[in-house]
């Protein structure tokens, strides 16, 4: 695709390959987008004592959401075996487990699908009161990394099939790993705090 | 502009770095509207911030005019009711900050400098480039229509504080408050990916032989301020999307009623909203470093000591967020801590004006233009500096809060940031970027018709606050203790000068356009300076360098008055 690339692109001052310098930095910003939702949500569920007497946490499904930390679990393994193929230079098997990693996540949003569709038809909406706010708001952002993390992945398997920007299959594999622990973050203040 | 033309010099082959587009012809839309070469994008940057600061400029002359002279007919607007009022108080303080203060400071001088200062020949990531410039004209383009509509456009002041902002049954905007909210996320969403650009090409992308302490002050300051945006600006962004769902869904983040708190917005806001200041101001003070040791011929005084204040600035800046909040209901024993931070941040950046003094003692000082506007900067941002004083001690803040004396504060601040910074930095970096140089007598009057007026805006606004003028009033004829003449007249002097210096900025923008299209060519190295970017043809070609001519870097960028040399300066590529 390039015909020529900028010098710039192939220097390394660092020592750190510019993409992968560039994901950390990415995962710096969303750090903070991310700490910005929680810290909100933890400090309005201290302030607000009167959430707990809603018994919101009984209403979240532990059972959804334990299947879906174990999925994404998952297909944060096969994000490793994908890095670990492209290291010894098979392209072919980096894609391969890119492929797993990205049915994993369409896993996670199926059973998402699922599990909000059953909560909105009994009246769990986003306006119900506080803490479905948040529930939505976080999980919703965090869907969009899914998606967003999906996308790139399916983007660097097709190069890596043909063996092309190898070492792009560690920088989505680092960014998965982000939206994974996004998710450990989430799972227990949306549905094991009680 | 007709001026970019002469960019792209023939000599170098067309397709290079258009990856995509490698193998035919360039016509105009794809040479200065979809390039990745970083020169181009910071022309667009560049001219759509000079566009918005006239859109700026505008709404602060129609809405000073109802100011002075209540309920009269505004020459190129019409008679002005109050909701227009809030709209254009609001757009005003929106678009000056976001669209036109970061995209000139931080894009257009990022963009422009960071490759030619580091020895190298574009952004890291070129593509992602252009597309932070087209998320960015985006967000122009819909904070401008949100103010078009026939609603009217979002009032709620730019920090936008729910209720009034959530609500569309109190602010009675219900499509322009949430345009609005979307085109400032959006905004964010651009610099973001511009300042991940910016950090790697830094780190990775130096010119060999470059080292940390290597790196000339303006390229350290807009680094540190696209790492203090990015570390900052993430609950705001977590912000706007509660701020759109309570606005557009129903939810209740910041509305009591339903289980929220609109102080939580305040938060959110603030935390990002103070940095912000930070990120504005190092830019600016990384060009007044710059400039100042080239017409002062003399090293920076403490360069070292500079880059660390200005780390010490953005750390302490992530602590004093509440210091807007003292009478929004927080904690008293919170209000003391944040009195303590905010008062330590000025001793970073009152180090940083005793360096500037320094740097100027004894050095052999040229008024050039460039200098002229530098050497403002310092003198209008120490007044702003020091009223911050009266305004972050959490007892006087009570008395001044949403007074005049804040709306004097911060422009005496934001002011020399983003206009001063900025017409030191253009008149510096004009002649490498259109390879000729600007009129300096044009100059020179442009400047005293700019300073002077400047002054006499914001100096009667400090003593309509200590008066105790409130900020949000339409009409102070409502208000019998407010519209003594006395009072009326200061707000007369303040909206007279604003016209005279919103005048003057025809001079500049004939200078600019008639030198850049007329004046004396400017050669490689006008200024004699020591930095990359001097080493190159003006303006530099596709590339910056030839491939095999790219630069090396032997010493630190302030060489100047070394002893023994000839020259008193010591280019920073010159082998020893």
């Amino acid at each position: 695709m390039a015909s020529t690339r900028p010098i710039a692109t192939t220097r390394a001052g660092t020592g750190i390959q510019t993409g992968k310098l560039a994901v950390w930095w990415l995962l710096a910003s969303e750090v903070v987008i991310f700490g910005g939702v929680l810290a909100a949500y933890v400090m309005h569920r201290l302030a607000h004592p009167e959430w707990a007497e809603w018994g919101f946490a009984n209403q979240t499904s532990l059972k959804f959401g334990a299947t879906n930390t174990f999925v994404l679990l998952t297909s944060s393994l096969f994000a490793v075996l994908a890095h670990n193929r492209a290291e010894m230079g098979d392209g072919k098997g980096a894609a391969k487990w890119l492929w797993l990693t990205i049915l994993g996540a369409l896993m996670f949003l199926g059973i998402k699908s699922v599990e909000w569709t059953q909560e909105i038809s009994h009246g769990f909406t986003i306006t119900k009161n506080g803490f479905w706010n948040f529930y939505y708001v976080a999980a919703g952002i965090h869907a969009s990394h899914v998606v967003a993390g999906a996308i790139a992945m399916a983007v660097v398997a097709i190069d890596a099939a043909k063996g092309k920007d190898l070492q792009r299959v560690e920088c989505v594999g680092i960014y998965w790993h982000f939206v994974d622990i996004v998710w450990i973050f989430l799972f227990p203040l949306l549905y094991i705090a009680k | 502009m007709s001026d970019i033309e002469t960019h792209d010099t023939p000599s170098h082959d067309a397709g290079h770095g258009h990856d995509d587009h490698g193998h035919h012809e360039q016509n105009w839309f794809m040479k200065y509207c979809w390039s990745t070469d970083h020169k181009i994008i910071a022309m667009q940057y560049l001219f759509t911030g000079m566009f918005m600061a006239l859109v700026g400029g505008f709404f602060a002359y129609a809405f000073r005019m109802q100011l002075a002279f209540p309920g009269i007919h505004i020459p190129g607007w019409g008679i002005m009711n109050s909701a227009e009022y809030n709209s254009l108080v609001t757009n005003h303080g929106t678009i000056m900050i976001f669209w036109v203060a970061m995209p000139v400071l931080i894009a257009a001088f990022g963009n422009y400098l960071i490759p030619l200062m580091v020895g190298c020949d574009d952004m890291v990531f070129p593509r992602l480039n252009r597309l932070s410039y087209q998320i960015f004209l985006l967000s122009a383009i819909i904070i401008l229509v949100s103010v078009a509509l026939p609603e009217g456009g979002f009032g709620g002041a730019w920090t936008a504080y729910p209720p009034l902002s959530s609500q569309a049954e109190y602010n009675l905007r219900p499509t322009s408050q949430t345009l609005w909210v979307v085109a400032v996320a959006l905004e964010f969403a651009a610099f973001l990916l511009g300042g991940i650009n910016f950090i790697v090409t830094v780190m990775n992308s130096r010119a060999p032989g470059m080292k940390m302490f290597d790196i000339p002050a303006v390229i350290w300051m807009i680094v540190i301020a696209s790492i203090l945006f990015m570390l900052s600006v993430g609950p705001l962004i977590a912000g706007a999307i509660m701020l759109i769902f309570d606005q557009t869904l129903g939810t209740g983040f910041f509305d009591p009623a339903q289980g929220g708190d609109p102080v939580l917005w305040q938060h959110l806001f603030w935390f990002f909203g103070h940095p912000e200041v930070y990120v504005v101001l190092l830019p600016a003070c990384g060009i007044t470093a710059d400039i100042m040791a080239t017409f002062a011929r003399k090293k920076i005084f403490g360069y070292r000591t500079f880059i660390y204040t200005a780390f010490a600035t953005g750390i302490l800046s992530f602590f004093v967020w509440a210091h807007h909040q003292f009478i929004s209901g927080v904690d008293p024993r919170m209000a003391n801590i944040f009195t303590v931070t905010t008062l330590l941040i000025s001793v970073p950046i009152a180090e940083m004006c005793f360096l500037f003094i320094a740097t100027l003692w004894g050095g052999s000082i040229r008024l050039t233009t460039p200098m002229l506007w530098a050497l403002s900067f310092v003198a209008c941002f120490l007044i702003g500096g020091v009223t911050g004083i009266f305004l972050g001690a959490s007892g006087s803040d009570i008395w001044f809060h949403d007074t005049y004396f804040v709306v004097a504060h911060f422009h005496y601040t934001f002011y020399p940031i983003a206009i001063i910074g900025t017409f030191a930095g253009l008149t510096y970096w004009f002649p490498k970027m259109f390879g000729r140089m600007m009129n300096e007598t044009w100059g020179k009057v442009h400047f005293w018709l700019t300073i002077i007026p400047f002054n006499f805006i914001f100096i009667p606004m400090f003593f309509l606050g200590l008066a105790g003028q409130h900020r949000r009033i339409y009409s102070y004829e409502l208000f019998p203790e407010l519209s003594v003449p006395f009072l009326q007249n200061l707000r007369i002097l303040a909206t007279v000068s604003l016209v005279m210096m919103l005048s003057a900025q025809i001079i500049f923008l004939a200078n600019f356009i008639i030198s850049a299209l007329r004046g004396p060519k400017a050669g490689k190295n006008p200024w004699r300076a020591n930095t990359l970017e001097w080493t190159t043809p003006s303006p530099p070609g596709h590339g910056n360098w030839h491939p095999d001519e790219m630069p090396s870097c032997y010493r630190g960028p302030y060489e100047y008055s070394t002893p023994g040399r000839d020259t008193d300066y010591w280019p920073q590529n010159e082998p020893a």
